[in-house]
């Protein structure tokens, strides 16, 4: 098992014909995921050759579900049209979306986060997002397929590189999933649903949980863990350093008056006994003194 | 991006929020000037982006021109929390019977956005959302259906405002929702919404939040960009495309992907307080590509930067391998040198993930004496911080 995505999913790419779309295509399908189909809106019948791989394109997501059953789909759409490409893939009931593009607007989020809501079929992870990975079984999204292997933690993230360097750190151990939620205001998957899913996923041992400023995802995912999550957390927050006002890389990365800071996320983490790694390097080695320890 | 009173009542009377027309001046004399067009009592009000404006004494009724003059000579110049008033608003003065609060926000923790409202305007709705939070309505609000007057109604409704106010309220809350949407905003704000003597209801402040992912369709949203209050350094990057926010420390920090700058900010503040307090100078974030001319370009700010003392270079290779990022960091040396600015402070370079063994063999053949390999976060953090000390 693993979370969200296994060897099963079928995976299509939106935007496949784009610069991104194809060089991230290449990419998933050489760390073995299961790529069925292309999305390029006036380009159905086309194909696309990633690497002696023919991926069929089709004009619509409804045309490539119903051809191909696809189950996933990458979305690597600019921002302007990325409402309208998210849309497509609820519309076609396709159950997982996976919004890799940064830069999308808020109210289109909303929007399409709030269209997703009211049909019920889609889950929706980012936008401003890597994507997961469930190593060695299936990776849709940018997170490089090469940094680690399968094993037996489960990460949340808001960043894509801090995710990158876990890891990496871990890789001896190795990962059942890790998902990187994306760094927007407003994302369709949050560190609770990942919490709820490792916690349920019998692959899972231990769950590393990594955010940084601004909003209260994290003050929320600590109220969750203590009514609801039995295997053990270690956390990391990063921007302890960032000034108050001033947006750090991430659009939802901001500290607004003295909410969002790094300092109240890292005090509710540790209220309900999540330790807390002052470095990334910290944080590795308190998840490998769990599984070693086991 | 946050807008000035002006700005932000200009956009409410382009949806037809009623509010007052008034004049934005830079000098004093110009304030007289609007005085006496505008005529009768005027209100000049400093025009920054912050609250608490009124208390700070940036906000003064002038009976004639002459002490409109007076008394923006008095407002133009103030720091108010540490912005410096450059302009002031001369706006009619209202007689004000009653003071409210509206305003539509994201809320992050519901994923959808949120109307608030109270009868009690005026103060700071953070005072008033801790001290009195059962006088402020919230209300949330389907980002599929909106404010129509059905949700309008029940934001009236849950604030209790008075039947003497209801419908005005109704139409501008209809009208703020179509600036909140239409201009894609992440807050409007009316504080005060204002009753008259008279029985009008106007917006006699505004406070509005633009998202600036959404500047690809609103063309005009760049001029409302003010650059006065930014950091000279920030507007070089923002020219050459750069993630840079400036700091006040000695360490330059470069290093890829939001999350791991933040994290890398923090390891150098922690290494810092070992070397009398070394602290990081900026947060930038060159990217997934890291070509060595974004590595050129990130260099050049940081080093122009007369705080830096040492800088740090921390980069895990994921999508970009560190054998591509060291030929960065390499071609970006020679380029500076050949522009005659050659760096003089000393780098700190952290390689890991992708071809990171390869990575560091290319800055070793390189042999450039000012560039120092660590292989950990943590050591070079400790190291930069050490060389910072010294350079200070």
């Amino acid at each position: 098992m693993a979370i969200f995505l296994t060897e099963g999913s079928k995976v299509l790419v939106q935007g496949i014909t784009g610069a991104e779309g194809g060089k991230h295509t290449r990419r998933m399908l050489a760390s073995g995921t299961n790529i069925v189909a292309g999305v390029t809106p006036g380009k159905g019948g086309q194909s696309v050759d990633a690497d002696g791989r023919e991926i069929p394109v089709f004009g619509s997501v409804g045309d490539a579900v119903a051809a191909t059953g696809a189950d996933v789909s990458v979305v690597f759409v600019p921002p302007r049209f990325t409402k309208g490409a998210v849309y497509e893939a609820i519309d076609a009931g396709v159950p997982l979306v996976i919004v890799i593009t940064e830069g999308v607007p808020i109210h289109d989020t909303a929007d399409f986060f709030a269209y997703a809501q009211s049909k019920g079929t889609s889950r929706i992870i980012g936008p401003n997002c890597p994507g997961l990975i469930s190593p060695g079984k299936s990776n849709a999204g940018i997170i490089p397929g090469t940094i680690t292997q399968a094993g037996r933690i489960g990460l949340v993230s808001k960043s894509g590189t801090l995710t990158y360097q876990m890891m990496y750190e871990l890789r001896d151990l190795g990962f059942s999933s890790a998902v990187g939620i994306g760094g927007d205001p407003v994302i369709g998957t949050t560190h609770i649903d990942c919490l709820a899913a490792f916690e349920a996923d019998p692959d899972t041992d231990v769950i590393v949980m990594i955010g940084e400023i601004g909003g209260d995802a994290e003050e929320r995912a600590a109220a969750y863990i203590k009514d609801n999550v039995t295997k053990p957390v270690i956390g990391y927050v990063a921007g302890f350093t960032a000034p108050e006002g001033k947006t750090m890389g991430h659009a939802g990365a901001i500290v607004s008056g003295s909410s969002g800071t790094a300092q109240a996320k890292k005090e509710a983490l540790e209220a309900v006994g999540v330790k807390v790694g002052k470095t990334p390097s910290e944080t590795a080695r308190l998840v490998r003194e769990i599984l070693t320890r086991a | 991006m946050d807008l000035y009173e002006y700005q932000a009542k200009d956009l409410f009377a382009r949806h037809g929020v009623p509010t007052q027309s008034g004049e934005v001046v830079q000098t004093a004399d110009k304030a007289k000037q609007a005085a006496e067009r505008i005529g009768g009592l005027v209100v000049i009000k400093a025009q920054v982006k912050v609250g608490g404006r009124g208390k700070a004494g940036g906000v003064k009724l002038a009976t004639t021109p002459d002490e409109a003059f007076e008394k923006a000579q008095g407002i133009l110049g103030l720091d108010i929390k540490g912005h410096i008033v450059h302009q002031v608003l001369v706006n009619p003065a209202a007689d004000i019977d009653e003071e409210y609060y509206v305003s539509y926000l994201l809320d992050r923790a519901n994923r959808t956005f949120l109307a608030m409202a109270s009868k009690e305007g005026g103060m700071e709705i953070e005072q008033l959302a801790v001290e009195r939070p059962d006088a402020l309505a919230k209300v949330a609000i389907d980002a599929l259906t909106g404010v129509d007057r059905a949700k309008a109604v029940e934001i009236v409704d849950a604030a209790g405002f008075d039947a003497s106010v209801r419908e005005p309220i109704i139409d501008l809350l209809i009208k703020l929702w179509d600036v909140f949407v239409k201009e894609d905003a992440t807050l409007v704000e009316v504080n005060p919404l204002a009753k008259t003597t008279s029985g009008d209801v106007i917006a006699l402040d505004g406070k509005v939040s633009l998202d600036e992912n959404a500047g690809f369709r609103h063309p005009d949203h760049e001029a409302l960009v003010d650059f006065t209050e930014t950091d000279p350094l920030e507007l070089r990057a923002q020219e050459k495309n750069l993630n840079y926010v400036k700091l006040s420390g000695s360490v330059g920090i470069i290093g890829n992907g939001a999350g791991l700058v933040m994290s890398t900010l923090d390891v150098v503040a922690y290494a810092g307080e070992e070397f009398g307090g070394q602290k990081p100078a900026n947060f930038l974030d060159i990217g997934g590509g890291a070509s060595a001319q974004v590595m050129a370009d990130g260099l050049e700010i940081i080093l122009s930067d007369a705080e830096v003392k040492a800088v740090f270079v921390n980069v895990f290779g994921g999508i970009t391998a560190c054998d591509a990022v060291a030929n960065g960091i390499v071609q970006a040396l020679e380029l500076l040198a050949s522009k005659g600015d050659a760096v003089t402070k000393p780098l700190v370079v952290r390689l890991d993930g992708n071809n990171a063994d390869e990575g560091r063999t290319i800055l070793r053949d390189a042999g450039n004496a000012l560039v120092e390999i660590v292989d950990t976060m943590d050591d070079a953090a400790r190291r930069v911080a050490e060389l910072a000390s010294k350079g200070a």
